[in-house]
C-alpha cells in the first residue's frame, strides 16, 4: 500500500488504517461519531493527499476543459473553484472533480481510485489542443480543516485575511511561514479550507494545525467522517453515488451541467436523454423508524422494487439512518414515502430535499 | 485487550457468563473494537425461544452490520433496555453495562463447545 506524508501520524494518532485506492489511510482514530460532530462543531483535520493533482497549461487550456469538462470553464477568474465533473461519450461520468484556475494554468483534482483512468481519458481528448498535461499527483499533499472554527484556526498561522477568501475561492498565501494553495473548498458541508503543499512541509503543518487548534476542539478526522458528513449534504462519492453507468443529469448535477455550452464531452447522449425524459433520479432519504440503510439495499414504494441505495449509513447530527440512492420516475418526488428493504425488513423511509443537515456554517 | 477469565467465548466474539441456569451474553472488548461506534442495536423479544446458532439480534454500527448468534439454546428471559437509547454502551463497557440478553438455558452440556478465555486470546492475537 502507498504511503501519504501522514502515514507516521495516524499511525502515532492510534488510527486505523485501511486500503483505500491503494493508500494506506485512516477510517477513524478513535471514535467516527466523535470525529463527525468535532466538525460539525468545532473543526477537523483530515489527510485527503490521496487525491490525484493534475496541471493544464498551453494556449488551448480553456478550449480543453471547456470540452473535457460539463461546468462552464469560460467563465471562470483566476483565484476561482469550481466543482464539475468528466463524462464519456455515452453521458457516463468518468469522475467528479475540482478545477482550480490559476493566472496561467488550470488545477484538476480527481479521486484516488481514479488517477489512472482520468489520466488516460483526459490525454486521449487533449490530443486535439494546442496542451500540456502534468499528473502531480506525487507532488502535491493535502490537509482539509474543516469546521465552523477553522477559519480561526489557520488564521493564527496565516498572512493573509482568510475573510477575504470566498467560499470556493482560493489564494497562494503563507501557512506557519511555509508557501501553500489555500482553497476553501471540501467535502463536509462546514466552512472550511483545503491546504495544497509540498509533502516534505506536511509533518510541520499537521503539528502546526493541531497545536493552533488544540485548544479550540480540533480533532483529527478519518475517511468514516468524512463518508458520513458527505452524505448528511448528499455530495455524490465516486464509485458508490455515480460512476459510468450514471449520467449527471440522472444524478441531479444538473447545475454543473451546462447544456447551453456549444459542445461538451458526451454532451450529444445528455441532450438526448433529456428530450427523451429521465427514467431515475439521484435521491436523498430519511429513515422514519430505527434502522442503517446500506449500499446495494433494495428500495420500495409497497410491493413494487423502485430503486436502490448508492450510499447510506448513521447520521450523527439527526441521529437517524440517512441514504441516497436512484428511485425510478415518479416516485422521484420529496415528500414520497419509500420503504428500505433492510436485511428482509421494509423500514419506512421518506424522499427528503438535501441536504439533510441544514444551517451548517459553510457560507459563513 | 480485555479477556477476563471468569467468562466463556464464542468464536463469532460473544461472551457467556453463567449464573445456574442462565447466560448472560454480550459481544467482546475486542468485537466492539473491531466494529466501532454502534448506534442501534436490534433485539430478540422476551419470551421467544431459539436454538444455538440461530440469529438473535443484530448490531448497527457506523461502517457496519455484525449480527449476534445465539450461544446456547434457550428462552429469552431478559434484554438489556439500556442498549435502545445508548447503545454506545457497548462501546463503553461491552463487558459489563454492555450485555445483551440473557437466555434460559435448555441443554447445558452445549457450554462444553465455548471457548476459555484462553483459547479466545488465541483466536483474536
Amino acid at each position: 500500500m502507498k504511503q501519504t506524508p501522514f502515514y507516521e501520524k495516524h499511525r502515532a494518532l492510534g488510527g486505523k488504517l485501511v486500503d483505500f485506492a491503494g493508500y494506506a489511510m485512516p477510517v477513524q482514530y478513535q471514535s467516527m461519531v466523535a470525529e463527525h460532530l468535532a466538525v460539525r462543531e468545532a473543526a477537523g483535520l483530515f489527510d485527503v493527499s490521496h487525491m490525484g493533482e493534475f496541471l493544464v497549461t498551453g494556449t488551448q487550456q480553456v478550449e480543453f476543459l471547456d470540452y473535457a469538462t460539463i461546468n462552464d470553464i469560460r467563465g471562470m477568474v483566476p483565484g476561482q473553484a469550481q466543482y464539475s465533473a468528466m463524462c464519456l461519450e455515452n453521458g457516463g461520468i468518468v469522475d467528479d472533480l475540482l478545477i482550480y484556475k490559476f493566472q496561467d494554468k488550470f488545477m484538476l483534482v480527481v479521486n484516488a481510485s481514479n488517477i489512472e483512468k482520468d489520466w488516460n481519458h483526459l490525454s486521449k481528448l487533449a490530443e486535439a489542443f494546442e496542451v500540456t498535461l502534468e499528473n502531480q499527483s506525487d507532488q502535491f499533499a493535502l490537509l482539509a480543516l474543516q469546521g465552523p472554527l477553522s477559519r480561526d484556526i489557520l488564521q493564527k498561522l496565516s498572512d493573509l485575511d482568510l475573510d477575504e477568501i470566498p467560499f470556493y475561492h482560493f489564494a497562494e498565501g503563507n501557512i506557519a511561514d511555509q508557501p501553500m494553495v489555500i482553497a476553501r473548498t471540501g467535502y463536509t458541508g462546514e466552512l472550511g479550507f483545503e491546504l495544497y503543499h509540498d509533502p516534505a512541509l506536511s509533518s510541520m503543518l499537521w503539528e502546526a494545525l493541531m497545536e493552533a487548534g488544540g485548544d479550540l476542539g480540533l480533532k483529527p478526522a478519518g475517511l468514516g467522517a468524512r463518508d458520513s458528513l458527505r452524505l448528511e449534504m448528499k455530495y455524490c462519492l465516486y464509485g458508490n453515488d455515480i460512476d459510468e453507468s450514471t449520467t449527471p443529469l440522472e444524478a441531479r448535477l444538473g447545475w454543473i451541467t451546462k447544456m447551453d455550452k456549444p459542445d461538451f464531452h458526451g454532451k450529444a447522449v445528455l441532450e438526448a436523454q433529456q428530450m427523451a425524459g429521465l427514467k431515475r433520479a439521484l435521491i436523498a432519504f430519511e429513515l422514519t423508524e430505527r434502522g442503517i440503510p446500506r449500499h446495494g439495499y433494495t428500495i420500495y414504494v409497497g410491493d413494487e422494487m423502485v430503486g436502490q441505495v448508492t450510499s447510506g449509513g448513521h447520521s450523527p447530527v439527526l441521529e437517524k439512518g440517512i441514504g441516497m440512492g436512484y428511485v425510478n420516475y415518479p416516485y422521484q418526488k420529496t415528500g414520497t414515502e419509500i420503504q428500505i428493504d433492510i436485511r428482509g425488513r421494509k423500514i419506512p423511509a421518506k424522499i427528503v430535499k438535501p441536504p439533510l443537515v441544514k444551517n451548517t456554517s459553510i457560507a459563513s | 485487550m480485555n479477556v477476563p477469565d471468569n467468562l466463556m467465548y464464542t468464536e463469532e466474539h460473544e461472551w457467556v457468563k453463567i449464573d445456574s441456569n442462565i447466560a448472560t451474553i454480550g459481544i467482546t472488548d475486542h468485537a466492539q473494537g473491531e466494529l466501532g461506534d454502534v448506534v442501534f442495536v436490534e433485539m430478540p423479544t422476551v419470551g421467544d425461544s431459539f436454538k444455538k446458532g440461530d440469529v438473535v439480534a443484530s448490531i448497527e454500527a457506523v461502517k457496519t452490520v455484525a449480527e449476534v448468534f445465539l450461544p446456547v439454546s434457550g428462552k429469552i428471559t431478559e434484554v438489556n433496555e439500556v442498549l435502545n437509547d445508548a447503545p454506545e454502551t457497548i462501546n463503553q463497557d461491552a463487558l459489563g453495562e454492555g450485555w445483551m440478553f440473557k437466555v434460559e438455558m435448555s441443554d447445558p452440556s452445549e457450554l462444553d463447545d465455548l471457548l476459555s478465555a484462553e483459547s479466545y486470546k488465541n483466536l483474536i492475537e
